[in-house]
């Protein structure tokens, strides 16, 4: 189990205003496409292992793991996203993200780099129509001439198609 | 600084909140006709100490509403007045008043000071009122104290020993009497005045004295007093004897220098408010001593100051003034084993005079006197629980939480360290094996431990009840018996604190709906007051809480009818048990008259989701015109269960033991079908729908027939039901871990765990999973549960 603690400082001019969307970004490979997530969101990485599986669950996601006695869901954006070959070996990697308190393990095809992103890096997203909703892509970025998504983690992880958190049942 | 003072008012907060909450039970539990004096005098003492704080911090609105309190209460439990139900609520306004002052200042909620003066008003006027009705007993009047003298210094004694007597071998003995009534204190007289010349006096406590001159011993005065008073309360002083300071008598030329200058204003010093002689005691001595000791030194040095005060304080009459002493360190009562301490008074002048300045004189003896005094007191503390605060600490909840958190990892370290061992060579590695089964035990010893600071007893709820049931009572013009059973059964506090809520509403739709008005009673050929029951007890793994009246009992037809007008789906053929339960429908409420205490329809489904919540059910037993009983079943603890860990596949899941009533394997024979699904097991006569795990979690596995797996028994709701898994693994404490804080609600499962191997496991929620079963039809090998089954199922399980 390869567990790489990532630092969570943060220079002055990130977060404070995300419509510019600069600031530093973890990268990750999803198929052929690069994505990236803001640093801050991101409590560790680690690798798959022991999932306990869940009943009638959609398939993406896996199921709980235990993370130092809290009991945290697996989702496999692989498979969400129909993405990438999907197999679990001991190079599988699973980001564990702290989104505002709620601890979720993300399974991506693997993890690139930190990025530090400037406002003349950041591009407009045209119109399309993809499986991630645009809504929950916050720009397009170009670096060394690979595009780059920026996904606004937080809304994705906590919207109803993530099947994550309980909807109100009245 | 500031940080300091607002650590100790939190304390002086919640011991008034305590107190408060101890004066109000007294207050509800008293007998009008025939009051015990020690719970008026617990009452006193509850006023007198909340009194004390308050006016140590400065909280004079509280002090000075306590200080009218205590007044008219120390005339009751002297006596003076007898109890009536106007006093009781009284006392309950004013503890009410009490409280608001107290929130006002803990929160800065808002104090209603109209309320507060009208409460004052009514306990002031209550206190005169009955003063000037009292009929004069010649006896008390004779030693009664004047009015004005009465805040300045005690009526004195009435008899001195002069030189003719000492040779004569006579004594003067100064008896103090505990409380006792008037007939006593006649009787008392008569006894004692065949032993010599006697004369009964008031101290300035109001309690009675009796100098008694005669050349009998101490002990024949006791034996005598024996058979009227419990003689362990009697203080027995002999007078003259160790400082030969004669007692002072009430004409002042007779009053001489030192010693007697010391007596007196000793007394006018420790007036009845202990607080504020404790802040100013250098002026008040200086002032006394200027007045009536023109004798003596008036500058005089601190030591001989400091001496003299020793002697007022603790001369002749110790006892005395110890227990005023007590007074402004802790509350204090005058208890059994006074006389061992009398001897002090006569060493702490010694003490006294070492020192040199007047303030610390002040509390020196009194230290002294507490050191010895402490064997008396531990004595006094065992036969009074209630004064057990110095066997209790005060510990922040967040900490406790904090230490069963980090027990429940160590229980996790522990078992995992257990599994690792015991798959070692045996022989080999015994010592290690030994050491590691020492280590599962002590853990789990721990674990009760810790696990057992949570526990409070019933008691922190049921004790709330008592006051609201008396004033609904009252407000409905109803007569209610209150009974608590169980009240020490011990439960999390998490969920005591949980269960207030609802069980205030049961008891108030019980007060409300469920017993009858008086005359309703009578014609029916029941007693006028109804009685309403709280009980709690364990049953299994679980506490069951039960609220119980005997009144008219729920109405099947008009429930069904209410039921049907709001659209409820019912027919006739319900069971009653399916009827009573639609009382916990939202918006369902059958009173004919909504007060404001109950009728809105707004209440018992919130009780009914509360419970459910905590992980209990409500169950409602009722019989038309005999009265309803709510049933409440709790868990004993929301962070640990008794489970029983079953496999499935290659996945383990925990099922609560308590629910299990057997495991067996079926023969084949056993296995029946209706239209050849549904299918069933026949155990010890009875049909039970058999539940596959597998099929209803669509879990791959290679057993598929019930005859290779196990069954295993659950009852849940009443009802008995039988899982079908593939194996047993085990039985072992685990800790719930919650799947909510980072995930969601699962359907069937109530939440998870940690195993020894540090993999997750998920606990069953067997009252959903029997429900889920219901609406699945059962066939072996399969039928994946079906989408919209499941959104409707979590709804039921949501609401």
């Amino acid at each position: 189990m390869t567990t790489t603690e990532i630092s969570n400082t943060q220079n002055n001019n990130t977060v404070s205003n995300l419509k510019t969307a600069a600031g530093e970004y973890l990268t990750f490979v999803l198929g052929n496409e690069q994505y990236g997530i803001e640093i801050l969101k991101v409590q560790e990485i680690r690798g798959y292992d022991a999932v306990t599986q869940i009943a009638n669950m959609p398939a993406f996601i896996k199921g709980v793991v235990n993370l130092r006695g809290k009991i945290v869901p697996i989702v496999d954006l692989r498979i969400k996203f129909n993405l990438g070959k999907v197999e679990y070996n001991e190079f599988t990697v699973v980001i564990i993200l702290n989104l505002n308190g709620r601890i979720v393990g993300i399974v991506v095809d693997g993890v690139s780099d930190v990025r530090e992103l400037r406002e003349e890096h950041l591009r407009e997203v045209p119109s399309l129509v993809t499986r991630i909703d645009t809504k929950y892509i916050v720009g397009l970025a170009t670096i060394e001439q690979e595009m780059l998504i920026l996904v606004d983690i937080e809304k994705l992880m906590t919207s109803d198609e993530m099947e994550l958190m309980d909807t109100v049942v009245h | 600084m500031t940080v300091d003072m607002s650590q100790f008012y939190e304390v002086f907060f919640d011991e008034a909140e305590e107190l408060l909450a101890e004066a109000e039970r007294l207050l509800l539990g008293i007998d009008v006709a025939d009051p015990d004096i020690e719970q008026l005098n617990a009452i006193f003492r509850a006023a007198h100490s909340i009194k004390g704080g308050a006016a140590t911090f400065g909280f004079m609105d509280m002090a000075e509403i306590t200080h009218v309190l205590e007044n008219l209460l120390d005339k009751i439990r002297k006596q003076e007045m007898a109890l009536t139900n106007e006093h009781v609520d009284a006392f309950l306004a004013a503890k009410d008043v009490i409280k608001m002052q107290l929130d006002g200042h803990r929160h800065a909620t808002e104090v209603n000071a109209e309320q507060v003066g009208d409460v004052s008003m009514m306990l002031k006027s209550l206190s005169e009122g009955k003063d000037a009705a009292i009929p004069a007993d010649p006896l008390l009047e004779q030693f009664k104290p004047e009015p004005e003298a009465f805040k300045v210094a005690e009526q004195k004694p009435v008899i001195e020993l002069t030189d003719a007597d000492k040779s004569k071998g006579l004594k003067l003995y100064d008896v103090g009497l505990p409380e006792v009534t008037e007939r006593d204190l006649s009787n008392l007289k008569d006894e004692l005045a065949l032993l010599g010349e006697i004369a009964v006096y008031q101290r300035q406590n109001n309690a009675f004295a009796l100098m008694v001159k005669t050349d009998s011993s101490a002990d024949d005065i006791i034996s005598i007093c024996s058979f009227i008073l419990d003689p362990d309360a009697l203080v027995i002083h002999e007078v003259g004897a160790s400082d030969a300071a004669p007692a002072v008598t009430a004409s002042p030329e007779t009053s001489q220098a030192a010693a007697p200058v010391g007596d007196d204003p000793g007394y006018g010093f420790f007036d009845d408010d202990p607080i504020i002689a404790a802040i100013e005691p250098v002026e008040n001595l200086a002032e006394a001593k200027a007045a009536q000791a023109p004798t003596a030194p008036v500058s005089g040095d601190k030591v001989k100051v400091a001496e003299e005060m020793g002697y007022g304080l603790f001369g002749k009459d110790g006892q005395e003034k110890q227990e005023e002493g007590y007074g402004f360190f802790a509350p204090f009562k005058p208890h059994p084993d006074a006389p061992k301490a009398q001897m002090i008074g006569d060493e702490t002048p010694v003490t006294a005079a070492a020192l040199a300045s007047a303030p610390t004189a002040v509390i020196a003896p009194a230290n002294a006197a507490d050191d010895r005094r402490t064997q008396p007191r531990r004595e006094a503390d065992k036969a009074a629980p209630q004064s057990a605060e110095s066997s209790s600490i005060r510990v922040g909840i967040e900490k406790v939480d904090q230490l069963i958190n980090l027990v429940g990892e160590l229980v996790i370290t522990q078992a995992m360290i257990e599994q690792r061992v015991n798959a070692l060579e045996p022989v080999e590695n015994e010592a290690l094996i030994n050491s590691v089964s020492q280590l599962t035990r002590n853990t789990r010893d721990l674990q009760e431990s810790v696990m057992s600071i949570r526990m409070m007893p019933m008691d922190f709820v049921f004790s709330r009840f008592p006051r609201m049931v008396r004033d609904l009572a009252g407000k409905l013009g109803k007569k209610v018996e209150f009974v608590t059973i169980g009240a020490a059964t011990e439960l999390d506090k998490s969920l005591i604190e949980r269960i207030v809520d609802p069980l205030t509403h049961l008891v108030r739709n019980s007060v409300d709906h469920g017993i009858e008005k008086p005359e309703v009673r009578r014609s029916v050929g029941k007693a006028e007051s109804g009685t309403l029951t709280l009980s709690a007890s364990h049953k299994g793994g679980s506490i069951v809480i039960e609220v119980t009246d005997d009144g008219g009992g729920l109405n099947r037809e008009r429930i069904l009818a209410k039921a049907a007008a709001n659209g409820l789906p019912v027919n006739e053929s319900m069971t009653d048990s399916e009827v009573f339960n639609l009382i916990f429908a939202p918006g369902f409420s059958t009173a004919e008259v909504v007060t404001d205490v109950s009728g809105r329809g707004v209440g018992m489904d919130v009780v009914k989701r509360n419970i459910t919540a905590m992980g209990g059910n409500v169950d409602i037993r009722s019989a038309l015109g005999y009265g309803t009983t709510i049933s409440i079943s709790l868990p004993l603890t929301l962070a640990i269960l008794d489970g029983m860990s079953v496999s499935l596949g290659k996945s383990v899941y925990v099922v609560p033991l308590n629910l299990i009533v057997e495991t067996l394997q079926p023969r084949a024979e056993d296995l029946k079908t209706v239209t050849g699904e549904g299918l069933m097991v026949h155990v010890r006569g009875e049909y039970l729908p058999i539940i596959a795990l597998h099929a209803l979690f669509n879990h791959p596995t290679e057993i598929t027939s019930p005859t290779d797996g196990v069954l295993l028994i659950l009852e849940a709701d009443g009802k008995k039901s039988a899982l079908f898994v593939d194996r047993l693994v085990g039985q072992q404490q685990v800790v719930i871990k919650s799947l909510e804080t980072n995930f969601k609600r699962i359907p069937g499962v109530s939440g998870a765990t940690i195993m020894g191997d540090g993999s997750v496991a998920l606990i069953l929620d067997v009252p959903a999973i029997t429900q889920m079963g219901q609406t699945t039809n059962y066939v072996t090998g399969g039928l994946a549960f079906a989408n919209q089954n499941y959104s409707t199922l979590d709804k039921h399980i949501n609401a």
